[in-house]
């Protein structure tokens, strides 16, 4: 039996920040994420997912420390021995709060930083954060928390990266994360705005591996490749469905935290379904789990076993059908389309991720 | 101290570092290492050696209380193999 290892819980999508790469929803102002679920109802998707076998929580949002329970949350979670990250922007995160969710359990702490400046960090969030962030990071550090320093490159800060690894270094951090933009929700719409050049990146490629040499085992360098200039997919969440789900902020449950734009696909909520049978049973978790739904070039490729096919989301926002190969693959018939993506005309200007525009776009799928 | 540049010795004393939890995983009846965006499934020596390792053992000590315990060949093997292993992503310290 399949058994997922990882819950990301999207506590909330209300954000402070309005950064135009998020993944989240393009109508996550919308409706159907409005109604969050209540502390029990947390709680219970945590015993669940707990007795699914799941050991490793993400704690994630929009912004997770708007949820005034958070600590309460924390508590449960850590109740039942799962490994805790708060994955935070750290807007007006204060040493006390962070305090008190180390001592309701929490294990580490990840904190978003937008660019090495404060100046442009904060062009980038759309909102005065980056004291805020730097603070916080000290704080963490004070509390003896292991501390991840995450940042999501394009071609705005793309050629920061010495700077921000030296700013992880100077913080004390255990880890940074320098994760090119994944293109789906925001970071989709915004892709002509966001699409670094094939020069950037391998600038940026020999900055980090540098730094690996230099830092060796102080500080871990992780570097997530755009894989719009890969060869061949990533293999996305490690297979769909097979160690992985997404709760959303009113209880919808996804495979991976970009699967709801999948139109074709029935969601279910875990305030009508217990978990259990939505990873079992559900329409959205058994769709795509195995390699029965392959098409060529991907059922008879010696790859399968190693990509799964790459991104179930990524061929549908590219191909408009989940079920094709992911065409980030050179083997794709639609390949074509992703390279046309790679050429297209550079937009200046991006679209902050904010309420009013998320209503103006939801009208538009 | 880095254990990458402290070789392990009989009196080094090692702890699972404070980033990693060791946790018994009901689901999969088995031991798993948890930290930072990961985790090491055990099998069954390797989590009777974690357990020892509480920052207040030397390696010499957890060496002959596994040997009293399994009545086993090659324990120090074991230990040192695993020790230093997790050692170098980071998981144990001394």
């Amino acid at each position: 039996m399949v058994r997922p290892l990882w819950l990301l819980a999207e506590l909330t999508y209300r954000c402070p920040l309005q950064c135009p790469y998020c993944s989240n929803p393009l109508e996550f102002a919308g409706g159907r994420f409005k109604n969050e679920l209540t502390t029990e109802e947390w709680c219970r998707v945590f015993r669940e997912a707990h007795a699914l076998g799941v050991l490793q929580l993400g704690l994630s949002g929009g912004e997770p420390t708007l949820r005034p329970d958070l600590e309460a949350l924390v508590r449960c979670a850590h109740d039942l021995g799962m490994y805790q990250t708060l994955v935070t922007s750290a807007y007006r995160l204060s040493k006390d709060r962070l305090a008190q969710l180390k001592q309701a359990g929490l294990d580490h702490v990840q904190i978003s930083v937008q660019a090495a400046d404060a100046e442009l960090s904060d062009t980038i969030a759309g909102a005065m954060s980056y004291d805020d962030k730097v603070a916080a990071y000290r704080y963490a550090k004070e509390l003896g928390f292991p501390l991840t320093v995450n940042v999501v490159l394009h071609r705005r800060n793309i050629h920061q990266v010495a700077e921000l690894i030296a700013l992880a270094e100077s913080l004390g951090a255990e880890r940074i994360e320098l994760a090119n933009t994944q293109y789906y929700g925001w970071g989709f719409h915004n892709r002509a705005a966001l699409m670094p050049s094939r020069k950037q990146i391998a600038a940026g490629w020999d900055v980090v591996q540098r730094e690996r040499q230099r830092l060796g085992k102080r500080l871990e360098i992780v570097w997530v490749l755009p894989d719009y200039y890969e060869e061949f997919p990533k293999p996305c969440m490690g297979g769909w469905a097979r160690s992985y789900l997404t709760v959303t902020p009113a209880g919808e449950v996804w495979p991976c935290h970009a699967a709801g734009r999948i139109t074709t696909l029935q969601f279910e909520n875990v305030r009508a379904r217990s978990l259990e049978w939505i990873w079992n049973e559900s329409d959205a978790f058994t769709r795509f789990r195995g390699d029965a739904w392959m098409p060529e070039p991907c059922r008879s490729c010696l790859r399968k076993t190693v990509d799964f096919g790459g991104c179930r989301c990524q061929a549908f926002l590219v191909t408009a059908d989940a079920a094709l190969t992911d065409p980030v693959c050179s083997l794709s018939p639609h390949r074509g389309l992703i390279d046309a993506a790679l050429t297209e005309v550079e937009l200046d200007e991006w679209t902050y991720r904010a309420a009013p525009a998320s209503r103006a776009l939801a009208g538009n799928g | 101290m880095d254990p990458a540049i402290t070789p392990l010795g009989a009196a080094t004393v090692p702890h699972v570092a404070p980033k990693a939890r060791l946790h018994w995983d009901e689901v999969r009846a088995r031991h798993v290492l948890l930290y930072p965006e990961g985790l090491v499934a055990l099998n069954e020596t390797a989590a009777a050696i974690l357990q020892l390792c509480d920052g207040l053992r030397p390696v010499d000590q957890i060496i002959a209380t596994l040997k009293f315990r399994y009545q086993a060949e090659g324990i120090e093997r074991d230990v040192t193999a695993l020790l230093q292993g997790l050692a170098v992503k980071g998981l144990v310290t001394w």
